[in-house]
C-alpha cells in the first residue's frame, strides 16, 4: 500500500522523513496537533512492522529516529488507556469472573443498529472502517507467542490456528473478509480505507499492535484478545442478519457466520486455556489482562459512539 | 486421539455453564438424527439446547446465565 495522508503536523513530519529517508529531522519532530494526527503518526510507524508501504523504505523499520517518536507516543498512549481503565475485579474463579466482567459491560451496541435499521451506505461505511483490522486479523496476536510459557503458547496457537484458516488460505479470516469485500463491490486491497479512518479505528488498531510489539505488554494483549472473542459471536449473529436484510452477497455474510460459531470456540479457549493459565503462571499480570480487556471493549464502544451519532441513529 | 491420558490437553472439555469443546474431528448425531461433522480445530458444542446454530454453540448460553444470576 501506499502511505497515507497526514492528518497534522507530527503525521506530516514522521511521513516526510519516512517517504524520504532523511529521518534526523524527528529529532526535534513537532507536537501532535490533535489525537487523530498522533495516532495516525503511530499507526504509520507500527505499519512498517505488518505490511509496510511501497512508498517507504523497508531499511527505515528498525530507524532509531522513528522508533524515538514511537516511543514518546507509545507511552502518551499507554497512559491515556491505562487512565480510562477502572479497576480489576476481585480474583475468583478466573473464568466466572472474567465471563462477568464481560457480561456487565453495558456500552453501545452498533451490531443492533446493523441488525434492524442501518442503511446500506451505513453499512458499507462500516466495513470500509472494518477493514483496516479484520484484513490484517490476528496478526497482532501472533506477534505474542514468543514470549509466551509453553502451555499458554500451545493454547493461543490452537485458537491462532482456526483464525489462520487452520492451513486452508480460503478460510483464513483475514482472506474471508477480503472476499466479502469483493463481492460487495469494495476495494480488498489492504489499507486501501485508511485515509477514511476516524481515530477511534486509528485508537483500535494502534491498542492492538502496541500490545503485541511490546512483551511487557502481553497480558494486555490476551486480555484484549480475550474480550474481544468473548463480545463477538451474539453480534457477528445480529451483523450477519443487517447484511441479510440489505442484500449483502453471501461472501460478506459468510465472514460473520464463521464468526458466531469460531468465536463461541474462541471466547472459551482465550479465556480458560489461554488468559486463565497465564495469570496462574504469573498472577501478577492479573491487573493487565483486564487492563487489555477493557481497552478492547471500550475502544469499541468509542467507535460505536462515533458512528451512530453521525448517523443520527 | 491422545495415546496416554494428558490432563493439561482433553479431548473433551465441559465448560461451567457453557458448551462442550472437542478437540479433533468427529460426527455428531444431533436430537432429529442428522450427522454433523466437526470442521475445525476445537468446536464447541451447545449444551444449554438454546443455539441458534445447533448442535454447535453460538453464545447465546451466556443471556441463561445472566438471567439465572439475577
Ligand atoms: S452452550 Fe453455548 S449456546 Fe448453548
Ligand atoms: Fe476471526
Ligand atoms: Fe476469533
Amino acid at each position: 500500500m501506499l502511505s497515507p495522508a497526514s492528518r497534522g503536523p507530527l503525521s506530516h513530519a514522521v511521513l516526510h522523513a519516512l517517504r524520504s529517508g532523511e529521518t534526523s529531522g524527528l529529532l526535534d519532530a513537532p507536537e501532535p496537533e490533535t489525537t487523530e494526527d498522533a495516532q495516525l503518526a503511530l499507526w504509520i510507524m507500527y505499519e512498517q512492522h505488518h505490511g509496510g508501504f511501497d512508498d517507504i523504505s523497508d531499511d527505515l523499520e528498525w530507524d532509531p529516529h522513528v522508533l524515538g517518536v514511537r516511543r514518546r507516543l507509545e507511552q502518551d498512549f499507554e497512559q491515556t488507556l491505562r487512565a480510562r481503565a477502572p479497576q480489576a475485579p476481585e480474583p475468583g474463579d478466573f473464568a466466572e469472573t472474567f465471563f462477568d466482567f464481560v457480561a456487565e459491560h453495558d456500552g453501545p451496541s452498533l451490531a443492533a443498529h446493523v441488525h434492524r435499521s442501518a442503511t446500506k451506505t451505513q453499512v458499507r461505511e462500516f466495513l470500509r472502517h472494518k477493514s483496516i483490522y479484520h484484513l490484517k486479523e490476528s496478526d497482532h496476536t501472533t506477534w505474542v507467542v514468543p514470549r509466551l510459557s509453553g502451555p499458554v503458547k500451545a493454547a493461543v496457537m490452537e485458537l491462532q490456528y482456526d483464525e489462520y484458516g487452520a492451513g486452508n488460505p480460503h478460510r483464513l479470516h483475514a482472506t474471508m473478509f477480503a472476499d466479502g469485500l469483493d463481492a460487495s463491490g469494495l476495494e480488498s486491497a489492504y489499507g486501501a480505507y485508511i485515509n477514511e479512518a476516524p481515530v477511534e479505528v486509528l485508537e483500535q488498531n494502534n491498542a492492538m499492535s502496541m500490545f503485541g510489539l511490546n512483551r511487557r505488554l502481553r497480558a494486555a494483549s490476551l486480555g484484549f484478545l480475550a474480550a474481544f472473542e468473548t463480545t463477538s459471536s451474539v453480534p457477528s449473529r445480529r451483523i450477519a442478519q443487517g447484511l441479510e436484510r440489505l442484500g449483502f452477497p453471501a461472501e460478506m455474510i459468510e465472514y460473520y457466520t464463521e464468526h458466531v460459531e469460531a468465536d463461541a470456540v474462541h471466547e472459551q479457549l482465550a479465556v480458560r486455556t489461554i488468559c486463565g493459565v497465564l495469570i496462574e503462571e504469573e498472577p501478577a499480570l492479573y491487573d493487565d489482562v483486564y487492563f487489555g480487556a477493557w481497552t478492547s471493549m471500550d475502544l469499541e464502544d468509542r467507535y460505536a459512539n462515533r458512528m451512530l451519532e453521525a448517523w443520527a441513529a | 486421539m491422545n495415546q496416554t491420558p494428558n490432563s493439561d490437553h482433553p479431548d473433551i472439555v465441559l465448560c461451567p455453564g457453557g458448551p462442550m469443546l472437542l478437540r479433533g474431528d468427529h460426527v455428531i448425531e444431533d436430537e432429529d438424527g442428522n450427522e454433523h461433522q466437526t470442521t475445525r480445530p476445537v468446536t464447541a458444542v451447545c449444551r444449554c439446547g438454546k443455539s441458534q446454530i445447533k448442535p454447535w454453540c453460538d453464545g447465546t448460553h451466556k443471556f441463561l446465565r445472566k438471567r439465572s444470576a439475577d
